[in-house]
């Protein structure tokens, strides 16, 4: 399958009054078409901003795009015009976020703010916006969805606003949806409701999905490639099956051994990873895991390994084999 | 081995917040039934899980149990005293014995405080130790305990991380020697790699001085890895308690079915195998609760009668309860 995002070495800064946030120094990564890519890390790891810096949705100052493109079927979506980007945004690559409070008006009613998008992009007019409004809500699973159209976002539950958010962002049927953490807000059932949702979403548009998240769970049901992002750089990235089977970098093993599991009896503790993430206010200099890993060399501290082949469509940034202890 | 009593006993505890109306002249129109009557005891040592979806009445059950809001009804009685019905002296001596650490360590630190000030808290409170001197010798052996550096004592919380603050959370909870400690949602607001380095302190820290602990969470793997035994809430009401491996691999109740099959497991290939039970709707309001068995709307396997009849409170095997008219 083509190749449908291609991003590369894209950094991103924010030059904040305390000092520049070195937030993402340098990823790449592609996403073919109709693919789910998730992107995993915890928080501040540039998962977000990467993708919020693709969308052009940094604010710049303080933000700034230091460097890399972003080609987006022949076009680098950083250097585009503004007036571009939007036609892009939201019409074939659509977000979805976390807080779906924030992220919809709440003095505008829910049929309104679906329907405008329907006539931004697609050019429709008010009765066959409405009239498809109705359609994706149902499609969504809101049960009368015609006379919740007046409703405000405030009188749907948490649930029912991520269908909203997801109906919205599927209106014009994108190629790319990106899903900023769009469960973690909500109740096991009802993450599994979204879950099950967005994979029958998925499998009738054929769209490609990025997955934003910092719950390796959710990811293990949902994804067919994983990126592992540490400070800002991308660490690991396989595919699905590998990471969990096989993961290679000191930072992913050490994550996945420090979850409980709900399916096993408990047979030790749980392993903590020493330490807290690196302060972003300072210039990464070596690997920026060194301080935390159990296997740094005084090279690691030195030299910030780049992405390297260990496996089929399997790359580590790491010095140190972690089966046999020594470098690579 | 004869067994000693437990040292938490809870019967019947209910919470309900009063819903008004009316500025000068109040009317109570209705009530919130946060917690509707639930029992569990929990044996010295031990840790107890209270899961269920946000609404459920978790937190609630929490600190009602430690006076914290004033019952509606019921008895908890901690160490044998009823802290429901104690006041004055009996209820600062109780609650010296039960502690509590709260889930959002950005909220519950004193931001215009320093670190010595808020771990020295309770001691100042329960007139623990007499002398300046004296109070911050124990502040700086808690933070040697919970794993800060005990020279940062005169810093404040903002310059501490989520995990050092939790740590900071739980030396306070620890000043004054408590023998309870109900931990609401400790972790929920760490990182995964940080989770990982409370829930190890709080392990440690337990085998340490015996603590009993009522762990608050809806994070359910990590209830299996710290519970010894387990109390699903639904609306107000402890649905099914068991020990953990009993609950977590025959689960008896449709809702703690459900629940376990919706939580994701970081293993593909297994996840894919998987049978989920999926719920349709969302947990109704406690202001009104459904008639009979409160869970039946959204039941998979809800007949006539389970929106009549309220289901018994039974004991299935030993140590296994559950309500539900369909077990």
């Amino acid at each position: 399958m083509g190749t449908l995002l291609d991003v590369n070495n894209l950094k991103t800064r924010f030059h904040t009054p305390e000092g520049t946030v070195y937030a993402v120094n340098g990823i790449s990564f592609k996403i073919d078409e109709g693919e789910t890519l998730a992107l995993v890390g915890e928080s501040g790891c540039g998962k977000s901003v990467s993708m919020l810096s693709i969308l052009g949705l940094i604010v710049i100052p303080p933000g700034e795009i230091a460097s890399g493109t972003a080609i987006y079927r022949g076009a680098d979506l950083l250097k585009m015009e503004e007036i571009d980007l939007e036609r892009i945004r939201g019409k074939e690559i659509a977000m979805i976020f976390q807080d779906s409070m924030t992220s919809l008006n709440p003095v505008l009613s829910i049929g309104r703010q679906i329907t405008e998008t329907l006539h931004t992009h697609m050019g429709m007019n008010h009765e066959q916006a409405v009239k498809r409004t109705i359609e994706l809500l149902e499609w969504v699973g809101i049960s009368d969805a015609h006379s919740r159209l007046g409703d405000y976002p405030h009188q749907y539950s948490g649930g029912m606003r991520q269908r909203v958010m997801i109906a919205m962002a599927l209106a014009c049927t994108p190629s790319i949806l990106i899903a900023d953490e769009p469960t973690t807000a909500l109740d096991v059932t009802i993450q599994a409701q979204i879950v099950e949702l967005v994979i029958r979403m998925r499998e009738q548009m054929g769209m490609a999905m990025v997955w934003i998240t910092h719950d390796l769970g959710v990811v293990a049901g949902l994804a067919e490639r994983v990126n592992v992002m540490y400070a800002g750089f991308i660490v690991e990235e396989a595919d699905v099956d590998t990471l969990y089977d096989d993961p290679r970098h000191p930072y992913t093993n050490s994550l996945l051994a420090a979850l409980p599991r709900a399916d096993r009896r408990r047979d030790h503790r749980l392993k903590s990873i020493p330490g807290a993430p690196p302060n972003l206010l300072v210039e990464p200099k070596g690997c920026p895991f060194a301080p935390r890993c159990e296997y740094a060399r005084e090279r690691c501290w030195d030299e910030n390994p780049v992405l390297s082949v260990v496996g089929t469509k399997h790359r580590i940034a790491c010095w140190v084999d972690i089966k046999t202890g020594d470098l690579r | 081995m004869n067994t000693p009593a437990p040292l938490v006993q809870v019967t019947n505890l209910k919470k309900h917040f009063p819903i008004t109306r009316g500025i000068v002249i109040q009317r109570v129109i209705g009530a919130v039934r946060a917690v509707d009557g639930i029992s569990f005891f929990i044996n010295r040592g031990d840790t107890l899980g209270l899961v269920g979806e946000s609404g459920c009445g978790k937190t609630t059950a929490g600190r009602t149990l430690l006076g914290l809001y004033p019952a509606t009804d019921g008895i908890a009685t901690i160490d044998g005293h009823n802290i429901i019905a104690a006041k004055g002296h009996d209820l600062m001596a109780i609650r010296r014995k039960a502690q509590m650490i709260f889930q959002d360590p950005y909220a519950s630190l004193n931001p215009r405080w320093t670190i010595n000030s808020i771990i020295s808290e309770p001691l100042r409170v329960h007139k623990l130790l007499r002398t300046e001197k004296e109070r911050t010798e124990r502040v700086k052996e808690l933070l040697d305990l919970v794993g800060l550096n005990a020279r940062q004592i005169n810093r404040f919380p903002h310059e501490f991380s989520g995990g050092q603050r939790q740590r900071i959370g739980v030396a306070r909870a620890l000043a004054s020697d408590p023998v309870f400690i109900v931990c609401d949602e400790p972790i929920s607001a760490l990182d995964v790699s940080i989770q990982a380095q409370v829930v190890n302190l709080l392990e440690d820290l337990q085998d340490k001085f015996q603590l009993t602990y009522l762990f608050i969470a809806h994070d359910l793997s990590m209830v299996r890895h710290i519970c010894d035994r387990v109390a699903v809430m639904y609306l107000g009401l402890i649905v099914e308690l068991a020990e953990r491996n009993e609950l977590y691999e025959t689960p008896l109740h449709p809702y703690t079915k459900a629940l376990l099959s919706a939580v994701p497991i970081p293993d593909p290939k297994k996840d894919r195998n998987r049978h989920r039970t999926i719920l349709t709707g969302d947990v109704p309001s406690p202001i009104n609760p459904p008639s009979g068995c409160r869970f039946h709307p959204r039941c998979p396997i809800a007949k006539a009668h389970c929106s009549e009849l309220i289901p018994e409170w039974r004991e299935i095997t030993p140590g296994h309860w559950v309500a539900c008219h369909e077990v």
